[in-house]
């Protein structure tokens, strides 16, 4: 997304210089460039003015009604004490907050968020590099094997959920089974319901769900690197591995790094994958902040809790966010030495 | 030229790989290791499904058995069990009417809101796109309790389509716009004059000229939204009941309600996955290209 909008303010004119983190606001001070076919009269504004407004309008509407009104108002609950009836009376300022941040539930979620986003990324970038550049060549089967590979990504988390919560069921689950056929044993609670093992169980799960994506467009990636380049290095008599590394890699920056951002917005967000295969269970083990705040609000009801839980999932996802917008903006706009170089091809590319 | 080059004799080839002929891709392949670890790859990944869909062909005391064991006999009444559930129809009709209605809203209102922010300049353009990229990082949980006071108090959609498909519309838009804006900021300039001298207005230029022209970006922010509607869990979950539910809601009661029928949980499972797994995979491309898009800007 940050590169969305480092690439759309660098295509302009205008602000081609290296924009703070908040850049896109920047640049509404950009000068009106004159309409084609020279400026006209008042009206003609006004007509602009009209059909800009007749375009997005729609969008806005219920990008209003739907996103922002409903996260407005759980700021506003948030603040109250509500059980879904009646006035909003009860103002209990930010007590609903020092509740949920004093809450081992919740504070023991906000981890489980944070070890799946660094196991995500930690698990799924080199892994699925290793495999999209072992995939990155002629071979027999290519097509068939990228197909496959995609397969866990287009399947709803639900659907995956229910397969692999049979699978990994203690006794007539299917890994079980095979472990003891080598003399091996799983968890006597089973995988899911060992509160020290359930989470690792849910992470190698979304592994298996979201490697694909990862493998899909870095090969996408790598596509977009330019075979004059392989042809000189390897006329220059680079190995093969040497090639990955200096070259491949480096090149494919912009996207590894986007990656990992959707993929950190992703595990942040976590929840159909959980709520299926454990509920959040066993012994809250596996509870993400989106599991505790449908927890609070729709099973009991204490819609003050679940709306200041609302908010810190917000927060934390916007400073997360913001902070890499940040890392990245900082590697795309100063390339010095190793993986930055990455950014620069790219960046003069847009220029 | 280039068509003669052959390996430099002076590179020891990396383990795991000989540098050789490249053409059209990058170093060739053939080299035994690669397909090893493509098929371990492969069985890693598709082994779980294709136990699920290998499962709806067995019974529950097969399974008891020989967990690990294929079909034997391979009985088909799981399969028809679930076919002849008109449940299983009811919430197949249902996911594809909201996904459905999901796909024309985002598509229509997304391309129309891509357009001013993509080729008009004003002021506040780039605020504009910026509310659309924050909105980006609202998952649907964090708005979801008043979401759904909204749509069942205040909208009375609660228990509709619409109700799940407008929230669901809403929540793709960011998404849609980012992709559909640099797409529609690459038509060339050109095309925009040539219109005004032939006297277009733009609203003329965006239905005859930019919206024939964009097709392929639409096709893509409509697979994607399509995919998002068709697999969606949370808003359903809190939004629908009884007949109006929609497959993973259907999938996920039908494994909690029948929990000893593993059989018949597989089956239920493979059905509501096979066909949407045929359209997204046949549509692989898009959807790739889309999240490219999105990467990629």
């Amino acid at each position: 997304m940050a590169d969305d909008v480092t690439t759309s303010v660098a295509a302009s004119p205008a602000t081609s210089h290296p924009q703070p983190a908040t850049a896109g606001r920047a640049s509404a001070a950009r000068p009106a460039v004159p309409a084609r076919g020279g400026r006209r009269a008042a009206s003609s504004r006004v007509r602009k003015r009209l059909e800009i407004a007749f375009f997005v309008t729609p969008a806005l509407a219920i990008f209003a009604l739907f996103v922002i009104w409903p996260i407005l108002t759980a700021v506003q609950l948030s603040v109250y004490r509500w059980k879904g009836f009646g006035p909003l009376v009860d103002f209990v300022g930010l007590r609903n907050y020092v509740s949920v941040l004093t809450n081992e539930v919740f504070t023991d979620s906000l981890v489980h968020n944070l070890v799946i986003v660094v196991m995500s990324i930690v698990v799924q970038l080199p892994l699925g590099l290793a495999i999209a550049l072992l995939l990155n060549r002629k071979m027999w089967g290519q097509g068939l094997l990228r197909t496959i590979i995609f397969v866990p990504y287009v399947l709803a988390e639900v659907i995956a959920g229910v397969v692999w919560f049979q699978l990994l069921q203690p006794q007539y689950g299917v890994l079980d089974t095979i472990m003891a056929a080598v003399g091996l044993q799983g968890p006597a609670q089973g995988w899911l319901g060992d509160p020290d093992v359930a989470l690792w169980t849910v992470i190698v799960v979304l592994t298996w769900k979201y490697l694909g994506l990862a493998v899909i467009l870095f090969l996408a990636g790598l596509q977009g690197v330019a075979e004059e380049l392989y042809e000189a290095a390897q006329l220059d008599g680079a190995s093969w591995w040497q090639v990955q590394r200096r070259i491949t890699i480096p090149l494919l920056g912009p996207t590894l790094r986007t990656w990992a951002f959707l993929s950190m917005i992703g595990s942040l967000q976590l929840f159909d994958m959980v709520w299926i295969l454990t509920g959040g269970g066993p012994a809250n083990a596996t509870t993400t902040m989106a599991t505790f705040l449908i927890n609070e609000g729709t099973r009991r009801q204490n819609f003050g809790i679940a709306g200041a839980a609302s908010v810190i999932l917000f927060v934390v996802a916007l400073v997360m966010a913001l902070a890499y917008q940040h890392f990245i903006l900082r590697r795309d706009t100063r390339p010095d030495d190793g993986g930055r170089r990455a950014a620069r091809p790219r960046k003069e590319a847009t220029r | 030229m280039t068509a003669v080059v052959t390996a430099p004799p002076s590179t020891p080839p990396a383990p795991g790989a000989e540098p050789r002929r490249r053409r059209g891709g990058a170093y060739s392949g053939g080299n035994p290791l690669v397909y090893c670890i493509a098929l371990v790859v492969a069985a890693l990944t598709l082994g779980p499904v294709v136990y699920g869909v290998l499962g709806g062909f067995r019974t529950n005391a097969q399974l008891a058995q020989a967990p690990a064991g294929l079909p034997d006999p391979w009985v088909l009444t799981n399969y028809t069990g679930v076919l002849t559930n008109p449940s299983f129809w009811q919430y197949t009709w249902n996911s594809v009417a909201i996904a459905v209605i999901t796909t024309a809203v985002v598509v229509v209102f997304g391309v129309m809101a891509a357009y001013p922010l993509a080729r008009y300049e004003f002021k506040g353009r780039e605020g504009l796109f910026m509310v659309f990229v924050v909105g980006l990082l609202f998952p649907a949980a964090v708005a979801i309790v008043p979401l759904f006071i909204l749509i069942t108090q205040n909208l009375q959609l609660g228990n509709t389509w619409l109700g799940v498909a407008l929230p669901q519309a809403a929540f793709a838009l960011p998404m849609t716009v980012v992709i559909l804006r640099p797409f529609l900021m690459a038509l060339p300039k050109e095309l925009e004059e040539a219109a005004m001298l032939d006297g277009a207005s733009r609203i003329g230029f965006f239905w005859r000229i930019l919206v024939p022209l964009s097709g392929p970006g639409m096709v893509t922010v409509g697979v994607l939204a399509f995919v998002g509607s068709w697999n969606a869990y949370l808003l359903p979950l809190l939004l629908l009941q009884s007949d109006m539910k929609t497959l993973p809601l259907g999938v996920a009661d039908f494994s909690s309600e029948h929990s000893a029928d593993t059989a018949g949980v597989f089956a239920f499972t493979t059905l509501a996955m096979i066909p949407a797994l045929v359209f997204f995979l046949a549509m692989q491309k898009r959807i790739v290209n889309g999240l490219q898009g999105a990467v990629k800007g």
